[in-house]
């Protein structure tokens, strides 16, 4: 089952090769990826989905705190978390069905970006399971192409610690 | 001021005395500062992976940080593997390479290699310097990750207009990494829980390796043993830890370690892991390891303590700090019915029942008087050097000979590359050791096989005066790989032969050290004794017999309990016959 993990990096120059680094060394796939600043540009956030084995994901969040410019790790998979994702579809379909597209589209509440006269582009944004619904649909109308920006994550509520790992992680903040 | 200049100036605030390389293309600028800085000697070596195990075995004698340097490209490329090696055995080292200018990065230039880049799972914690304004707070932060928590290799890659460039010199008075912050106090709740634990036990056993030797605090561990008088089994990395000598050291664990080490991490009800990460060379088969007993593993790394095998007190701190304050509350408890009366009489028992097994099954072979069996080889060693010498090692068959034959009084008495087993560390290792310890004598255990990957470092020993002794257990094979060849490919010897070997005696001429060949036993111990005794370097190519197995051993794959004792039962148990002897007439051969 798919680890979601939001890990706070020092904004330097190979940091995340490091981390992408220690994921490929022992053959995980990495689902996806972003990576931004923090409201302390010395700072960014990276959220990852990663494909690893249940026994081995705790030795994964210690691994990574290992890395001297790692700050704090999050295991957001069973925590309650707002998930989201970005993805611009651009579908190629046929003049009579293009009405009908626009009203499906209306449901997820996507909207038009870009059209021309065989193709119409959608931006979206939501949790994994409505893009892959709306993809499932979209499907129907034409050829898909797609780019996506892969999970973004917070906590929910006043949460901001994580739950497991030693009591390290638990110590330090942002821009301490 | 100019920046090889601040780089030296950093070195010498950093305490580096001495640093280990070979010179290139970019890093002449710094070359040429070195000149007006005598008080930073370099040594030359011949390879720059000879230049990093110097400075590891220079780090594992001394305790501080070990420092090499290399060119860019080939010269950054031929330190991985002494890198990985102090990766693997956390020590720490300190590598500077040198590296095209920064406008050149990318372009694929003359000795450009991506060294970050390659460097990065083999490193601690690695920098490219792209302004020199950051080189003072890159060094600072280089030595303070090297040499603390859980220590390891560092790499420091500078661009050669860095080097040449020139900035105000601002030394940082303090190191400000954010992510790093090891622990190196015990959890005392954890602490007052182990003891509980240990309290309980009735069959206890102390497992301790190389992270009581990088924490210093052999004395602590033996202080242990002795409150709670439990047999103590120590890694390969962590011999020297305990006297050889003392009445509650059960041996070494592992693949090649005692028998009675071993069949007591099978027996026991609680190990007590002290610096050490329950490496597949100790534990065998997981699924059949430690399944009767409770586990309390102190370590300063975090990601160690439920790695391999879980844990059920952990303690993530110094193994020094945590064994003052735990050895504190056993000895506060020790008297207590609720506490170190408790179980006492079983415990008296259980290590009555680890020395029967020490009696019964002691490291042995079967000596001849036509030959040299490697294992005397190593049992004279002993007896001349009795403790009181460094002892360096390759990788092989007399590796794990030197472990069971060579008693070490002393820690950091004892170099050897255990995680990665890298061959041609021995000689280097020693290198660095003397440098390290210049009053020391210090005696490089290897094999032919090892030897050969870095004969040319007996230039270094020479040009330098360098009084070590090199002994060559010298069979002719790959001692190891032939041994699992013959055991267990049916002896079918595949690309592990030696007939050629250069004659000591001409390579001592050659190079400009006293070189001498042994193959009558009778003339072993007097060989020993007079290369040990010269004031200078002494090469001796000791022929020993050439097909002996190393035992015991566990099987790969194998669990703990499955160890093979002896050749007889290996081949019983393996269907594995004897191979027909290559070259029966035994040593002296092939000269």
């Amino acid at each position: 089952m798919p680890q979601t993990l939001s890990v706070l990096v020092e904004n330097k120059s190979g940091v995340l090769a490091r981390i992408a680094g220690l994921f490929s060394a022992r053959g995980f796939n990495i689902e996806s990826l972003t990576v931004a600043k923090t409201m302390d540009p010395k700072f960014s956030r990276i959220t990852m989905v990663v494909d690893v084995a249940e026994e081995t994901r705790e030795q994964v969040l210690k691994q990574l705190h290992k890395q001297i410019n790692v700050i704090q790790v999050l295991d957001l998979t069973d925590t309650p978390a707002v998930q989201r994702e970005l993805a611009l579809i651009k579908v190629h379909v046929p003049h009579e069905m293009r009405s009908r597209l626009l009203q499906e589209a209306e449901i997820f509440r996507a909207k038009v970006v870009d059209a021309a006269p065989g193709s119409i582009t959608l931006e979206v944004t939501g949790d994994g399971d409505k893009l892959e619904a709306l993809l499932r649909v979209l499907e129907h109308y034409g050829r898909v192409e797609m780019a996506r920006t892969g999970t973004v994550a917070l906590p929910r509520g006043a949460a901001s610690l994580p739950r497991n790992g030693s009591g390290r992680m638990a110590m330090v903040g942002v821009g301490k | 001021m100019n920046g090889s200049e601040i780089l030296l100036e950093c070195l010498r605030r950093e305490g580096a005395g001495i640093m280990f390389g070979i010179p290139g293309g970019v890093v002449i600028p710094f070359y040429d500062k070195l000149v007006d800085h005598p008080e930073v000697r370099h040594i030359l070596v011949r390879h720059e992976e000879n230049a990093c195990f110097a400075a590891d075995g220079f780090a594992r004698a001394s305790g501080r940080v070990g420092v090499c340097m290399a060119t860019s490209g080939p010269g950054a490329t031929n330190l991985v593997t002494g890198l990985t090696n102090a990766m693997m055995d956390s020590i720490p080292v300190v590598a500077l390479t040198g590296q095209v200018s920064t406008n050149l990065i990318g372009n694929d230039a003359f000795q450009e290699a991506d060294t970050v880049g390659i460097t990065r799972s083999c490193t601690k914690h690695n920098y490219l310097v792209k302004d020199l304004k950051e080189l003072p707070q890159v060094i600072r932060e280089a030595f303070y990750i090297a040499r603390t928590g859980r220590p390891g290799p560092v790499l420091v890659d500078l661009p050669k207009n860095i080097l040449t460039g020139d900035a105000e010199f601002e030394y940082p008075e303090t190191v400000s990494l954010p992510g790093y912050r090891p622990t190196t106090e015990g959890h005392d709740g954890q602490i007052k829980k182990a003891v509980q634990t240990i309290w309980e036990s009735c069959r206890p056993v102390i497992y301790a390796g190389g992270g009581v030797i990088s924490a210093n605090a052999a004395p602590l561990l033996r202080q242990l043993a002795e409150l709670l008088d439990v047999p103590v089994g120590l890694t390969l990395m962590g011999l020297g830890a305990l006297p050889a000598d003392h009445p509650l050291f059960n041996g070494m664990l592992g693949m090649h370690g005692a028998y009675s080490a071993n069949r007591a991490m099978v027996e026991t009800d609680l190990m007590i892991a002290v610096g050490v990460r329950f490496d597949d060379r100790v534990t065998g088969k997981l699924e059949a390891f430690a399944r009767h007993a409770r586990i309390i593993h102190i370590d300063i790394d975090p990601a160690e303590i439920g790695k391999n095998v879980r844990a059920d007190v952990p303690i993530v701190g110094d193994v020094g700090r945590v064994l003052e304050k735990l050895n504190r509350r056993i000895a506060e408890t020790r008297e207590a019915p609720a506490g170190g009366l408790k179980n006492a009489a079983s415990r008296r028992a259980w290590l009555e029942t680890v020395r029967g097994w020490q009696r019964e099954h002691p490291f042995a072979y079967e000596d001849r008087n036509d030959r040299i069996m490697p294992q005397r080889l190593f049992q004279e060693i002993s007896r001349a050097i009795d403790g009181e010498a460094i002892v360096t090692t390759d990788v092989g068959q007399h590796q794990m000979w030197s472990a069971q034959w060579i008693k070490r009084r002393h820690p950091r008495t004892w170099l050897t590359s255990g995680g990665l087993g890298s061959m041609g560390y021995g000689v280097p290792a020693a290198i660095g050791a003397q440098f390290a310890c210049p009053d020391q004598r210090v005696v490089a255990v290897v094999g032919d096989g090892g030897f050969q990957m870095s004969l040319p470092e007996l230039a270094t020993i020479v040009a330098y005066g360098l009084p070590i002794k090199i002994f060559i257990s010298n069979n002719g094979f790959l001692g190891m790989v032939r041994q699992w060849q013959d055991l267990f490919c049916h002896g079918r010897y595949s690309a592990v032969e030696f007939p050629i070997f250069p004659d000591a005696r001409k390579l001592g001429e050659a190079f400009g050290l006293r070189g001498q060949v042994v193959s009558d036993p009778a003339e072993l111990r007097e060989a020993v004794e007079s290369a040990l005794n010269d004031p200078g370097p002494v090469l001796t190519d000791v022929r020993v017999s050439r097909e002996e197995n190393v035992f015991p051993m566990v099987p790969a794959g194998g669990a703990l309990q499955d160890i093979f004792l002896d050749e007889q039962t290996a081949r019983a148990s393996l269907a594995a016959p004897a191979p027909v002897a290559v070259g029966d007439s035994g040593a002296g051969e092939m000269s």
